[in-house]
């Protein structure tokens, strides 16, 4: 099969351009640990009120500057429903569904991530700036849907 | 080389002589005219909830409450993604296979497939509006829809299946009867895209088996991420079926508006066999923020995902050589006086070729999304309803509008009515569309969520800043909205006023490959066979993450009704 020779070089360009794409988005994941929030990690959604440690949402500090904080999504709150945290401390979230589908998002500070029915999702983020963070179920959720956010306050 | 033949008009046995209609009309151009008005009519309603939707959110309009933000969602959601398109698509395969191999079966199957197609259709519409189903178009459990919902669904996939069974039984007829001779490339294009079809909807399939007796209440609870898995098995060649339906357009259609030819047909075979491939091994691009996945698994998907835009650079390509070599032969040259020689005051031509300057901003965000961790920037953000919209609702609607402005008159022998105002319309949908999307991208990156009724969050700082976009946004949903109208004026309109073109219409010919193009390799036309390789690679894109899925211990959710 002839291909012609102008389309040979497009496609050079154009699969050079790929193979550099994939050769960056690889280099950030395996050098610097940037892959999404692919936590593996099961848990009984009808017991979510009785399961260490989403009995007790909340945060916790484990470290100088570091927390991890535990929450509960269900229709159509966040719970714990405020965090406050100093400047830069580094937080790394717990987030487990009791009921439906949810998202777990703090716009402009890249934490994003699907809460599923039956699984944890992991997800941290070092805040940087003084603030109060809008934290919003980002998929829908039923009918209260646009009601559901919660607040990180950076002091 | 017998890639094309011309296009066919009223024709087919004695079907001709006992129709009511003032104009007489072939049975196998009935059914391909019903498919095209069903989807017109698909369009029309969805416009409108779509349009309601965009002026509530951005808080222009209240609308009642039997028309609450999440009914109308999931209706405009369903009826453009998976019907408008879903109709049209059926509806010009089986015009392609139709017209370019003689046909010696009834239509009855086809019409079969259209009607269980309709009737699914139905139900699922009834569901949506009674609100027993607003669940959006992913109708992700456990959100649980009444079943109603869920069998109409499965009723329109299953509608589509008989459609395609028609059709590959024509193509294998004529391919028994013409032993060693090529199958014409619209017929080509029409049976790869609808194995890839069959193969995709097997994953929603297996989803509404799981779905239906769930919420029949026989079974307690649902595995949600296997039914997530499923469903985008499913969702992401979904797309790829309304893109090879444009791209069939693109190909062997739109040359003939401005005298040019296909620039090769070998090629215009790669690209459809490649994105028979690669379709459906990629959708956990669209779960990258999945708990319960692993990564690696994700970044296999991104791999195979930028492994589809291949087909796409080929077909940009082989579109502007087409242009290119048809303007020389007129004895124009330069890129500018290249562009400024096609046909834009043609529908025909000008809706799909807005549509093409729309998909190079739509592929660029495509590229963005895949991008893997850059996914959480944007991943369930305005930005994915803005690149959705840029794509099936510029490219893939713009070529389907502008090619019913085409079959129509071909296939009734009518005049267009009022083609300039079937032209400001195209125009009028681009402008609405860039606005439209631009809007959304922009709310997109400042952080505004999809999905969501109202996004002031109690007028929190960090929401006040995405107001401005989606007043925009919902300006460019009524000037499509106000397109959709003309649309419809046009496509009803050159049936009811009934007129009969003075000359031949030839609105809508499949071009010729051109003359110098080289012989086709023979395994080209094998599909079984490359069927069977994109089984394959489906099953070892999914194998695993699904294997660990039903491994690990997964708990099941029981369904809900949150609305």
């Amino acid at each position: 099969m002839h291909i012609h020779r102008a389309e040979r070089l497009w496609l050079i360009f154009g699969v050079s351009m790929l193979a550099v794409f994939i050769a960056v988005i690889t280099t950030a994941a395996v050098v610097d640990g940037f892959v999404p929030p692919s936590h593996v990690q099961s848990i009984d959604p009808t017991k979510v009120s009785q399961t260490p440690p989403f009995d007790h949402p909340g945060l916790r500090r484990v470290g100088p500057g570091a927390y991890e904080a535990y929450y509960v999504a269900r229709i159509f709150a966040f719970t714990p429903a405020t965090i406050t945290i100093p400047r830069n401390a580094h937080v790394t979230f717990f987030v487990t569904s009791a009921d439906v589908e949810h998202g777990f998002s703090i716009p402009e500070t890249g934490v994003n991530s699907a809460v599923t029915p039956g699984w944890v999702s992991e997800v941290s983020h070092t805040f940087t700036t003084r603030g109060t963070f809008l934290l919003i179920c980002n998929e829908y959720c039923g009918s209260g849907h646009q009601l559901m956010a919660a607040k990180v306050i950076v002091e | 080389m017998s890639s094309t033949t011309g296009p066919a008009r009223v024709h087919v046995g004695a079907a001709a002589a006992k129709k009511t209609l003032p104009l007489s009309i072939a049975a196998g151009n009935l059914l391909v005219l019903t498919h095209i008005y069903t989807a017109t009519l698909v369009l029309g309603i969805g416009a409108l909830f779509g349009m309601l939707q965009g002026l509530s959110r951005a808080n222009v309009i209240v609308m009642p409450p039997e028309f609450d933000y999440y009914r109308m969602l999931t209706a405009h959601g369903v009826l453009m993604a998976l019907v408008f398109t879903t109709f049209f698509i059926t509806g010009l395969f089986t015009y392609s296979v139709y017209t370019t191999m003689p046909r010696i079966r009834s239509t009855k199957l086809g019409w079969a497939g259209y009607l269980v197609m309709l009737l699914g259709t139905a139900m699922a519409t009834v569901a949506i509006l009674d609100g027993s189903a607003s669940v959006l178009y992913t109708f992700y459990a456990p959100l649980k829809a009444s079943p109603l919902f869920y069998f109409g669904a499965t009723f329109l996939i299953l509608g589509t299946w008989l459609v395609a069974l028609d059709l590959f039984l024509n193509v294998s007829i004529w391919k028994i009867a013409n032993r060693g001779e090529r199958v014409p490339l619209p017929a080509f294009m029409a049976t790869c895209t609808l194995i890839m079809w069959i193969i995709a909807t097997l994953g929603v399939v297996a989803e509404m088996a799981l779905l239906i007796p769930w919420s029949l209440g026989w079974t307690p609870g649902i595995d949600v991420s296997l039914t997530r898995m499923l469903f985008w098995y499913f969702g992401h060649p979904l797309v790829y079926f309304w893109i090879m339906g444009a791209y069939t357009i693109w190909y062997t259609v739109v040359p003939s508006t401005y005298g040019g030819k296909i620039f090769s047909d070998s090629l215009t075979r790669l690209a459809f066999i490649m994105l028979l491939l690669l379709s459906t091994p990629v959708g956990l691009h669209h779960l990258y923020l999945d708990p319960g996945i692993a990564a690696g698994w994700k970044w296999m998907h991104m791999l195979l995902t930028f492994g589809v835009v291949i087909p796409s650079f080929m077909t940009a390509f082989a579109i502007f050589a087409s242009f290119e070599q048809a303007a020389r032969k007129a004895g124009v040259t330069g890129f500018i006086g290249i562009i400024r020689w096609l046909p834009w005051k043609n529908p025909v031509f000008a809706g799909p070729a807005l549509g093409m300057i729309l998909f190079i901003f739509g592929g660029f965000g495509g590229i963005v999304n895949n991008s893997y961790s850059m996914d959480v920037l944007v991943h369930n953000t305005m930005w994915i309803v803005g690149h959705f919209h840029i794509t099936v609702g510029g490219p893939v609607a713009l070529t389907f509008i502008g090619a019913t402005y085409g079959l129509v008159p071909m296939l009734t022998g009518r005049k267009l009515f009022a083609p300039r105002l079937a032209l400001v319309q195209v125009y009028l949908w681009f402008i609405g569309m860039v606005i439209m999307s631009t809007a959304m991208h922009w709310a997109g990156l400042l952080g505004s969520p999809r999905r969501a009724s109202d996004v002031t969050y109690f007028g929190a700082q960090g929401a006040a800043t995405w107001h401005g976009q989606m007043v925009w946004a919902s300006a460019g949903g009524v000037i499509i909205a106000i397109s959709v109208l003309l649309f419809i004026i046009v496509a009803t309109g050159t049936f009811v006023a009934n007129e009969r073109a003075q000359d031949a219409p030839s609105s809508f010919a499949f071009a010729s490959t051109r003359a110098d193009a080289l012989a086709t390799p023979a395994a080209f036309d094998r599909l079984t066979r490359w069927g069977l390789v994109a089984i394959a690679l489906a099953l070892l894109a999914y194998a695993g993450p699904i294997t660990e899925q039903l491994t690990a211990h997964a708990y099941l959710a029981p369904g809900m009704r949150t609305w």
